[in-house]
């Protein structure tokens, strides 16, 4: 499943990353790649963006860019 | 004198342990060539003087946007003694990819972990000796807000325990990274051969650029470099450094409450909630406003008895200098009167307006205003943080436009210093109310009902600015949006007094400096216009007449247009000028009342269609002159500025001309 399809309270472990190099870079800086544990924490009130805990600070991601982010939930 | 570099990701308190570090002894500019601030301050301590530089938050040495930029390249090519890398006790997982990647250039590098009262709170248990065991450099832990550890830091500072990094890739990356090391050492001057080395392997555009630069040759072009990097291309040496992050913190971080983010989530779930997120901010910018305009009429009213008061004072001293009585008018109704009214109406809003903006910034609630309504602007191709911008232009459009520097794409930046001016600022407000209270609530009408109409024309606002930043992206400013990623920080109790000083000084006066500046020439021009006669008519009044039939055309007056071009320099005077040409008088004119006010308005031909024109033509003509200084400053184009001046003003007459026009067929 991707990131946007995770309900607030669900856990994952990030899979695959399918994202331009830019945007790569950008979750990069905030610790997100392949195997980081993350939690959906709290969708805005447009549904987007929605927030993720990622090593211990929230951090919000647009849909379109959640989409490129396989995770398996735990 | 020692040189450090002061490092940190964005809200790790890194200013606060700059504060508490330099006290008073800092230096404000802007980077060489940059708009990036630059902060910069002194101390002594053990018979030794440093000079601390505060670079600006940044995640990575691989940057993004400007800022970022000026912080990778002061670390990687700058001359310095030290690096103080300030982590966020909270997250220090995250913080420590900043260290590695800090520790791949220097060994230099002492490591602040801060916030460590609120990580304590959180119960979160950090092992600082083992963490500089593993790192090989200092580590301090410090809660600069309290000055707690602040002398543990200090003490660090001559320290010589300085280790080559223990920090190493797997097996097979190391030796690669060990050749390459030993091949270029000599080639690449002062800089760390293992660094450069690292960043062959981890090829990034921008940075591999400024290397070549610096050290002169293209290491690329080199044979035997371009065969070893052929058996590098599946190493992924960033992911590795993040590995390696999450291992550390493993070791050393302790969790004993694994809920301590629920307190910081319950208050979130309310403040981004489906049904409360929206109108509780929208709740919280009118209590804002209130305060402002309510409290900003007495402190005004005071400031305007004390210019009077000098200006009896300041004409006796003239005239006991004997200067002939035509400069004294000039300068003491022209000048002095312009300046002193600028003064006036605009230091006491921008007083009480910002600190209570920097309070809510400081306690955290701006990221989730951008969290709120980043939707509206993508569907834009607009940026989220650009609500932030557009909170500040309520203080000042000229705030608003340098504020623009948090948002990374340089076309969405554009897009929000283009279209600050759609949100009245400050300036704009006295006017906006005066007019909305005399022709629409009534003078003695509830304030509460003029505080909604105000809101109405403020949400016009807001749908211009959506409806000219999509154009915008479709037609000069194509492209599509960026990614966005956005750090919802934990609320902090904010520092009242700091606040307030920060907000007087960083923007208060900042504004009324840029403003003063204008208000001087523009009080001569004013003066001279109202002043010089032909026929015994006033050239402002001329000119009034001139503009007259293009001012009925889209549903006002040549006065009020005459009135709006003079109150460039700063929209609050432009009820006076429109005073001053109706009653021909040489003087800008306080009205007695809101009654007299009316009854001058309404014997000029005043309708309901003339104040809702000037109501609209307010909220969008050109931006004051201080606010077109910055986004020159900004933009670093004529450019841009110019068409800053011209989109909105185009669209105010259209939309003036469409409503007088309109209101003609009702």
């Amino acid at each position: 499943m991707y990131l946007s399809d995770m309900k607030v309270g669900d856990k994952g472990i990030v899979k695959k990353i399918d994202a331009p190099e830019n945007i790569k870079r950008r979750l990069l800086d905030i610790g997100l790649i392949n195997g980081t544990t993350i939690e959906c924490v709290l969708k805005s009130p447009f549904n987007d963006p929605i927030a993720y805990l990622i090593r211990g600070a929230i951090i919000a991601i647009r849909k379109n860019d959640c989409n490129k982010i396989e995770v398996e939930t735990i | 004198m020692k040189i450090i570099a002061l490092a940190g990701n964005p809200n790790v308190g890194k200013s606060t342990v700059f504060n508490s570090l330099t006290g008073l002894h800092q230096h404000t500019g802007n980077w060489p060539g940059k708009t990036v601030s630059n902060a910069s301050g002194t101390f002594s301590y053990n018979k030794v003087d440093y000079k601390i530089y505060d670079l600006p938050g940044t995640y990575s040495l691989i940057s993004h946007s400007e800022e970022e930029e000026v912080a990778r390249d002061f670390i990687c090519f700058d001359k310095y003694d030290l690096v103080i890398v300030v982590c966020d006790a909270v997250c220090l997982e995250r913080n420590l990819n900043l260290v590695l990647q800090t520790l791949e250039i220097t060994n230099k590098v002492i490591v602040c972990v801060n916030l460590m009262d609120e990580a304590s709170k959180k119960q979160i248990k950090i092992d600082l000796d083992k963490l500089s065991n593993i790192l090989g450099v200092p580590v301090v832990g410090t809660s600069a807000r309290n000055k707690n550890g602040v002398n543990n830091l200090l003490e660090k500072l001559d320290s010589t325990d300085f280790n080559d990094t223990n920090i190493k890739y797997p097996n097979e990356v190391e030796e690669k990274i060990l050749f390459l090391t030993e091949y270029i050492k000599g080639k690449v001057k002062d800089l760390n051969p293992r660094w450069v080395a690292i960043n062959l392997i981890n090829y990034n555009n921008s940075l591999y650029k400024k290397i070549t630069e610096y050290i002169g040759i293209n290491l690329l072009e080199d044979e035997i470099i371009q065969n070893q990097l052929l058996e590098c291309q599946n190493f992924d040496l960033v992911d590795m450094l993040v590995t390696k992050a999450e291992e550390i913190a493993k070791e050393v971080v302790s969790y004993n409450d694994k809920n301590y983010k629920n307190k910081d989530l319950k208050i979130d779930k309310i403040t981004t909630s489906k049904i409360l997120g929206i109108p509780l901010m929208i709740a919280m910018l009118m209590v804002i406003f209130w305060l402002t305009i309510k409290g900003a009429n007495y402190p005004s009213d005071l400031l305007f008895k004390f210019f009077n008061f000098l200006e009896i004072y300041i004409l006796k001293f003239f005239n006991f200098l004997n200067l002939p009585s035509f400069l004294i008018e000039l300068l003491v109704s022209g000048v002095y009167k312009v300046l002193t009214w600028v003064v006036a109406v605009m230091l006491p809003p921008m007083a009480i307006f910002f600190p209570l903006f920097t309070l809510l910034e400081d306690l955290g609630y701006l990221p989730r205003i951008a969290f709120n309504l980043d939707k509206m602007f993508k569907k834009c191709q607009a940026c989220g943080k650009q609500a932030l911008t557009m909170c500040m232009g309520f203080g000042c459009n000229a705030v608003g436009v340098s504020g623009a520097r948090i948002i990374d794409s340089p076309r969405e930046r554009l897009i929000a210093i283009l279209t600050n001016v759609f949100v009245p600022c400050n300036g704009r407000f006295p006017t906006m109310i005066t007019i909305i209270t005399i022709f629409f609530v009534g003078i003695n009408g509830s304030s509460l009902y003029s505080v909604i109409l105000l809101t109405v024309i403020i949400l016009l606002g807001f749908l211009l600015t959506f409806i000219v930043s999509y154009i915008l992206s479709k037609t000069i400013l194509k492209g599509v949006p960026s990614s966005f990623t956005l750090e919802l920080p934990p609320y902090r109790r904010p520092q009242i007094c700091k606040v307030i000083i920060r907000s007087i000084f960083d923007r208060t006066l900042f504004v009324l400096g840029r403003a003063a500046v204008v208000a001087i020439p523009a009080g001569l021009i004013i003066w001279l216009l109202a002043n010089l006669t032909i026929n015994d008519i006033s050239l402002l009044n001329h000119i009034a007449t001139f503009l007259n039939p293009f001012g009925k055309l889209i549903g006002m007056d040549g006065v009020i247009l005459i009135a709006f071009i003079l109150g460039f320099p700063a929209n609050e005077i432009v009820i006076p000028i429109m005073l001053m040409a109706y009653m021909a008088t040489g003087n800008l004119v306080e009205y007695e009342s809101l009654e007299s006010l009316k009854n001058i308005l309404i014997t000029n031909g005043w309708t309901i269609k003339t104040a809702i024109c000037v109501l609209v033509f307010s909220l969008c003509h050109y931006p004051c002159s201080t606010t077109c200084l910055t986004i020159k400053k900004e933009t670093g184009s004529i450019k841009w500025t110019l068409l800053a001046i011209v989109l909105p003003t185009l669209i105010g007459i259209l939309l003036c001309f469409l409503i007088s026009h309109i209101s003609n067929f009702i």
